[in-house]
């Protein structure tokens, strides 16, 4: 990071831009699942779940990850907070 | 005597895989092997003018597939460079003209009396690049340090695996070294980094490359051209010699770190 981008004077650069970008799309075709598909996913994953547990919904968070051997989908699912659990 | 077979391909079409296949072709040939190169684009031919041989076309590729000639009668001998030959992609055809195993049956008759085969590949990944790359020993794979380009490229690789092949060699062609420095443009590390692929060459933008192509004369023939270089460079890493890679799209390079002093006040 050069002086002046630490002062905050300049933005980040485009390439930076460019790299982060091109990683999160590569990890979609990768897999084959495109972030409205992942979407999908998480919703249908919440609609089964809640079935038999309660979770805090709007805290879901799925996502794909990609070390190059190996892809994973990665679900962070929290439960409701325990007062406001069914019975 | 036993070729080996280099497709050169990208996914994405402008990236500069006949340009190259010209080049590696002529450089190839500099160094004294025996080259051929094939245009597997059938409907949209151009190796031919690349390499300035478009008049002497009498047979194509297709006319070798269905048996209007012998594969000997397809292969146009080059004006300047002795061993270079160039079999030409028909272009009244399309892409189903020619299968892949028509590709490894000619090769493998090849094979026999050359010491390199050079296939450009069309843009896609549909029959025409399955064709170029059916019968290939070696991929190298082009792209531009451009975000479309490098996407493009990492399907093909994936392609390329589904296929068995080898991971292929990857060439990151028109960079602009002083873009890069100044960190608008995707460095050639960044690109390795997000591919995973083993690098043979990077190819500065260059002027040259214009005029060579205007004139129908591989770039590798002008001494002062600084992509005609690379590719000679490249050409030599295929040969299995050792030629380290100019730092010129390096942004941690020796000409990077002394714009970044500069730039950062000796902070680096």
């Amino acid at each position: 990071m050069s002086f002046f981008q630490k002062m905050g004077l300049t933005s980040p650069k485009s390439a930076r831009s460019a790299k982060d970008r091109l990683q999160l799309v590569l990890i979609h075709d990768r897999a084959g699942l495109s972030p409205g598909k992942l979407e999908a996913l998480k919703d249908d994953i919440i609609r089964v779940l809640s079935r038999h547990i309660d979770i805090d919904t709007e805290a879901v968070n799925i996502s794909l990850t990609d070390d190059r051997d190996q892809q994973r989908l990665v679900a962070d699912i929290p439960l409701a907070p325990i007062n406001k659990r069914r019975r | 005597m036993s070729a080996k077979i280099i497709t050169i391909t990208s996914g994405k079409g402008g990236v500069g895989k006949t340009t190259a296949t010209a080049n590696l072709g002529a450089a190839l040939a500099s160094q004294g092997y025996r080259v051929v190169c094939i245009d597997a684009d059938i409907g949209l031919r151009n190796l031919d003018v690349v390499m300035g041989l478009e008049n002497r076309i009498v047979y194509d590729l297709v006319d070798v597939v269905e048996g209007r000639c012998k594969l000997r009668q397809a292969m146009i001998r080059d004006k300047r460079i002795e061993n270079l030959y160039l079999i030409p992609a028909a272009q009244t055809r399309d892409k189903t003209s020619v299968s892949p195993q028509d590709m490894v049956r000619i090769c493998e008759e090849l094979r026999e009396e050359f010491d390199w085969v050079v296939i450009d590949s069309p843009a896609g990944i549909e029959r025409g690049f399955r064709n170029a790359i059916a019968p290939a020993d070696i991929i190298i794979i082009i792209t531009n340090p451009e975000i479309s380009a490098v996407r493009d490229a990492d399907r093909i690789i994936g392609l390329v695996e589904a296929e068995e092949k080898d991971p292929g060699r990857l060439i990151v062609n028109r960079v602009k070294p002083e873009m890069v420095r100044r960190g608008d443009m995707l460095a050639t590390e960044d690109i390795l980094d997000v591919l995973g692929i083993d690098l043979i060459g990077v190819v500065p933008e260059d002027d040259a490359i214009i005029v060579s192509t205007n004139q129908g004369i591989p770039a590798v023939l002008d001494e002062k051209s600084s992509a005609g270089k690379a590719y000679r460079n490249i050409a030599l890493r295929l040969d299995g010699q050792d030629v380290p890679f100019d730092d010129l799209a390096d942004k941690d390079g020796f000409f990077g770190r002394i714009s970044r002093m500069v730039k950062s006040g000796g902070d680096t």
